[in-house]
């Protein structure tokens, strides 16, 4: 039932990459991004493939979960890969139809940027995966404090986001039951075109939107009541510290990117 | 600890311009508990957001320890002491986890990490809630969220808690629940509270009742006394405690019971030594 949605895809686990410090796996997600980026090769980009089978086997995340996150992907794996396919009119031509020619340049860029994509979203995945999404936030809070000299409201963001992470499960189910209240209204929620349909939700969204300003009152009311005064002066219960794992990971992180950059160099470069 | 010296509040839309609490002299004491009854519209839940400035008395004083809540610069200091349980769970959990929301209080405050986490513990273990720490909120009870509420407050470490008809929204064994832990935070920590309801079975358990009636207080005294009148309960609306009615019915047809029945025990013990004395059992 809508009592056992979970935010986010958080996997419980107790795994290498379950227990590294947030910063430290958004910093290495970040990277691994850009780096893939960089890649100018099949051995540089081999080595970045590499690297995320080895993640996923330090997350210990089935097989199955992930191929959940990937399914999605198939339609725009497909529609990249077949594009780029068509799209080299250089290199040895190995096949041709009318106006249409694939050659090995062609087969070598779509595989290229299949494998790109994939690896790019495992990895993202993976972060979502063995991070809960209060870690995220705090994680991102903190990577973010530096910015608190340029006077951005780092703190009052994260808590923004906080907040909303809290409160989806709950109008949720408030949704659940405006629904309901208004089916047993002989409100028609499901038949009809598309605009019929979009004119049947209003009845839905009006009374969520004056029941989210009511909890929005209340809730600055409860904030306010537990001294809640903004970012400045608070302290955190759950302290981030950088361990020796979160040192190990960034230093094959430092590798990765040190290995890229030389298989670039030292390899030809496909595009 | 909290004094209203001829205390009214009128709210700003309000078109009759009629004062929603009206020149209430009272006090709060420390250590005691208080419950304040009233039927809907009588100005309880107005009355208890006076007590740690959520509203500043639009005539006369409140007093928290002497500090007067319209003093901008004490607010924080008042909220310190007098902390406050809102009627919907829902609204007051600002964290997608448990630990994490009896940690905000203390957070806000500034205490050091260490002391949050040993305050957090404490605070769930004192509401039975430690089982549930690493709990998410919206998967809990409504009972369950209102004691995470409870804890995020003794946290906190407030001299007083503020209950306004925390019981209001949650079922009759949640409600149960809330209750047992407030009268185990007044009995054992010795926490004072203040209890808004409209139940009357949670307002005999009190050591003090205060009757609310548009405005302005219609009684204030030991619950046996203010429940003993029946007529002046009709007239502001409220209902004898259940265990209270069914002796007063049983007195009107003839058994023979005391006055100062309130709870169901006593009016078992009652109803146990009236069969005795007639001879039934």
């Amino acid at each position: 039932m809508i009592r056992d949605i979970t935010i986010g895809q958080y996997l419980p686990g107790k795994s290498f990459l379950h227990k590294m410090d947030p910063r430290a796996k958004i910093l290495w997600t970040l990277a691994y991004v850009i780096v893939i980026f960089l890649c100018k090769n099949f051995w540089s980009l081999g080595l970045m493939v590499v690297a995320a089978v080895g993640m996923l086997l330090l997350s210990r995340v089935p097989l199955r979960m992930m191929w959940k996150s990937l399914k999605p992907l198939v339609p725009i794996l497909l529609f990249t890969g077949v594009l780029n396919l068509f799209y080299s009119k250089t290199g040895t031509v190995l096949w041709t139809w009318k106006f249409l020619t694939i050659t090995d340049r062609g087969v070598y860029t779509g595989a290229f940027m299949v494998i790109r994509i994939l690896s790019l979203v495992s990895v993202s995945a993976l972060l979502t995966y063995t991070t809960t999404p209060t870690a995220l936030t705090d994680g991102i809070e903190r990577l973010l404090s530096p910015l608190k000299i340029f006077k951005i409201p780092v703190q009052s963001l994260a808590m923004m986001m906080t907040l909303a992470l809290r409160f989806i499960p709950t109008l949720i189910e408030e949704i659940d039951r405006i629904m309901s209240a208004q089916k047993a209204r002989g409100a028609d929620l499901e038949s009809g075109g598309f605009l019929k349909r979009a004119k049947a939700l209003l009845p839905i969204l009006i009374p969520l939107f004056v029941s989210a300003f009511r909890r929005a009152y209340d809730l600055a009311f409860a904030m306010e009541c537990r001294c809640y005064q903004g970012g400045d002066g608070r302290t955190r219960m759950k302290q981030m510290k950088l361990g020796a794992r979160d040192f190990v990971g960034l230093a094959l992180l430092a590798l990765l990117i040190a290995g890229v950059i030389l298989l670039n160099r030292f390899f030809v470069p496909l595009l | 600890m909290i004094q209203l010296k001829n205390v009214s509040y009128t709210y700003e839309n309000d078109e009759q311009n009629s004062p929603a609490v009206c020149d209430v002299t009272m006090d709060v004491r420390r250590g005691e508990f208080l419950a304040v009854l009233g039927h809907n519209g009588s100005g309880k839940s107005t009355l208890a957001k006076l007590f740690n400035a959520i509203l500043i008395p639009t005539k006369g004083q409140v007093l928290v320890d002497g500090m007067d809540t319209a003093d901008e610069d004490k607010v924080w200091e008042i909220r310190r002491k007098v902390g406050m349980v809102f009627q919907n769970p829902d609204n007051q959990i600002v964290a997608t986890i448990v630990e994490d929301d009896v940690a905000f209080g203390p957070e806000n405050l500034g205490v050091p990490p260490k002391e949050i986490r040993a305050r957090v513990d404490e605070a769930l273990k004192a509401v039975g809630m430690y089982a549930y720490r690493h709990q998410e909120p919206h998967k809990l009870s409504g009972g369950q969220k209102q004691r995470v509420a409870v804890a995020g407050i003794i946290a906190m470490r407030t001299d007083c808690i503020v209950f306004d008809e925390s019981t209001a929204m949650i079922d009759p064994q949640g409600r149960r629940e809330v209750m047992d832990t407030i009268l185990r935070l007044n009995r054992e920590l010795g926490i004072t509270v203040v209890l808004i309801t409209h139940f009357m079975e949670e307002a005999v358990q009190a050591d003090r009742v205060i009757v609310m009636d548009s405005g302005r207080i219609a009684a204030a005294g030991k619950p046996e006394t203010v429940f003993a009148d029946e007529a002046f309960l009709e007239r502001t609306g409220l209902e004898l405690p259940p265990a209270a009615k069914l002796a007063s019915m049983l007195r009107k047809s003839g058994v023979d019971l005391p006055k100062n029945i309130l709870t169901p025990e006593s009016c078992a013990q009652a109803l146990l030594a009236a069969a005795q004395k007639a001879g039934v059992v």
